[in-house]
């Protein structure tokens, strides 16, 4: 359940050095791919807006990132006079440290045997696994809300106490969509998820959890992924036309820049997560040669596949109002998120349960719609009648 | 005797642990603003989820994170701001000679408390509600506790909380609806 052979047993020097080794990799990994992330995603959206994008630093515009990274590096580092000095060089630590742990859980790929240990390819494999998901995204909260109260200013503020208030509500329905994984897999490890979702259902269709949980849980979850990263269309928190900057207004320099950082590892690593849990992670197709490399480029391909989803979703999607964003995370995705639990742990324990209940479900759903309905049409007759005589009183 | 028992490693995480426990309960008594107290806290409860990362109970060290880190003091964090951003607080404390009695008093039985926990079979993890929780398999082991032997508390705290949220609701309502007949 959940644990690398390498750290079983007594801890040589060698294990030491292969897991230090597997930390390093996987940090200068995620740099490297946020550097093309963003480069993506600005010719993406340059090519969907009719635009060229950037295209003069390196071939293709590639080098555009690490020009703009290094401009941020030389930058002057301004810290607001009313700010709290040391919660403000605090802040974007606390919002980069958690999305490179998220990474860690990921698994990109089989084992492989280095110096004679046996390894898997993946940074940690605790027993929490996914928990540690939550944990951290529920830490990356501070880095957001601290920074805008830091920067002693107004709208720094306001931005922070949106973007806390998104990150806690969506975090219900993100939680309650991944129990639905875990119910299903019968562990929290990230490993286990994916070694289940090995293997074919009549030879063709993969075993994915995609198609064992019924699609609900994933669109769930990437919904309230979306909002929990707080990329559009979800970013009310840095509302350029009401807020300025959100809670990194004040921000200059370099700790700017690790906003910056932070919100595409998020997305990555994000990215990467949908793939474990939904996707079969690194599983595909395995020609005979070359055993370690294929399950790689497969995890490659569906983490970029889901990146350039988010891309879309900037392009193609306007931004959401508060109101309705609070509605969509309390009113539908908690309670659908809930109910297809029920729905799947019935299942677990026998088939006809859980199709009687999905049945019920339905027939609970019609006459509550058609009672909403109703009280609707009523309402709208009562205020007819109302409407010669006298203005009314509200909407009661 | 307890010395023996663990390996340096361990001996070093569990004192870095204690350390940063200790500094956030003590930056958290003495802390000027009400915004770094509860950073402090939140560091304390970091420094305990290490401690039970250490004695084995990960899903522990999960939870406190994940409810206590992640949601309670984010909720602090929410109504101090909410009250008054730039408020500091200065405490009105007066060290008289019946305070510094009643505080001496109270230390001492803490550290009486404290010699009789760790000469019991508590502190050495000998006696365990729900077993002995070996590594990789304790969400189970307190899953099965919690679902049988313990269904009932379990459920009446989960229905305690239910009431406690719905008499939250009822009381906010109420204040609303007061102040609008006010007006």
């Amino acid at each position: 359940m959940g644990s690398d052979l390498l750290l079983a047993g007594h801890l040589s020097l060698a294990v030491v050095l292969i897991v230090v080794v597997k930390v390093l990799v996987a940090f200068v990994a995620l740099l490297v791919s946020v550097l093309l992330a963003i480069w993506i995603e600005r010719k993406v959206i340059s090519d969907m807006q009719n635009r060229i994008g950037p295209n003069r630093a390196g071939p293709w515009g590639l080098l555009q990132s690490l020009a703009d990274g290094m401009k941020l590096f030389f930058k002057e580092d301004l810290v607001p006079e009313r700010s709290d000095r040391f919660v403000f060089k605090l802040a974007p630590y606390l919002s980069v440290i958690p999305a490179f742990i998220t990474f860690t859980l990921v698994p990109i790929g089989g084992s492989v045997d280095i110096f004679g240990h046996h390894t898997e390819l993946q940074v940690a494999d605790p027993p929490i696994g996914i928990l540690l998901l939550i944990a951290m995204s529920s830490i990356s909260v501070y880095g957001v809300m601290l920074a805008g109260w830091s920067s002693g200013s107004k709208y720094p503020l306001l931005g922070s106490v949106r973007a806390s208030a998104q990150m806690i509500s969506y975090e219900a329905a993100m939680g309650l969509s991944i129990a639905s994984v875990v119910l299903i897999t019968g562990s929290l490890s990230t490993r286990d998820m994916v070694t289940q979702q090995l293997g074919t259902f009549f030879g063709f269709i993969p075993h994915w959890n995609l198609i064992r949980l019924g699609i609900i849980p994933f669109v769930v979850f990437i919904i309230a992924i979306t909002a929990e990263v707080n990329r559009p269309p979800f970013d009310l928190v840095e509302a350029e036309q009401e807020l300025v900057g959100g809670f990194h207004t004040e921000y200059s320099s370099i700790r700017f820049a690790l906003f910056y950082l932070a919100e595409y590892m998020n997305t990555i690593t994000m990215s990467a997560i949908m793939v474990t849990m939904f996707f079969g992670g690194p599983d595909g197709p395995d020609p005979t040669f070359l055993h370690w490399l294929w399950p790689i480029l497969w995890f490659l391909v569906k983490t970029a596949i889901f990146f350039v989803i988010y891309v879309w979703f900037r392009a193609a999607l306007p931004r959401l109002r508060y109101d309705q964003l609070m509605d969509l995370g309390w009113k539908v995705l908690i309670p659908v998120s809930l109910a297809w639990i029920l729905v799947i742990a019935a299942m677990r324990v026998s088939r006809p349960l859980g199709f009687a209940l999905v049945l019920l479900g339905f027939l609970a759903a019609l006459v509550l719609t058609r009672a909403i309905s109703i009280g609707h049409e009523r309402a709208g007759q009562a205020r007819i009648q109302a409407l010669p005589g006298e203005e009314i009183n509200g909407d009661s | 005797m307890m010395l023996a028992a663990i390996s340096i490693p361990q001996l070093i995480v569990f004192v870095v642990a204690v350390a940063i426990v200790g500094v956030g309960g003590v930056g958290l008594l003495a802390a000027k603003h009400t915004v770094h107290s509860a950073l402090f806290l939140v560091m304390t409860l970091f420094g305990v989820a290490v401690l039970f990362i250490e004695e084995g109970a990960e899903f522990l060290a999960a939870v406190q994170v994940i409810v206590y880190a992640g949601a309670i003091v984010v909720l602090f964090l929410f109504v101090i701001m909410l009250l008054g951003v730039d408020r500091v607080e200065v405490p009105a404390f007066v060290a008289d000679r019946n305070r510094i009695v009643l505080a001496g008093v109270g230390v001492l039985a803490v550290l009486v408390e404290l010699f009789y926990v760790a000469s019991g079979a508590w502190s050495s993890g000998a006696v365990s509600q729900s077993g002995s929780l070996s590594a990789g398999q304790n969400v189970g082991v307190l899953a099965r506790s919690v679902f049988t032997t313990y269904v009932y508390p379990f459920e009446l705290t989960g229905a305690l909380l239910v009431i406690a949220v719905v008499g939250a609701v009822v009381l906010s309502k109420r204040l609303i609806g007061r102040r609008e007949v006010d007006r």
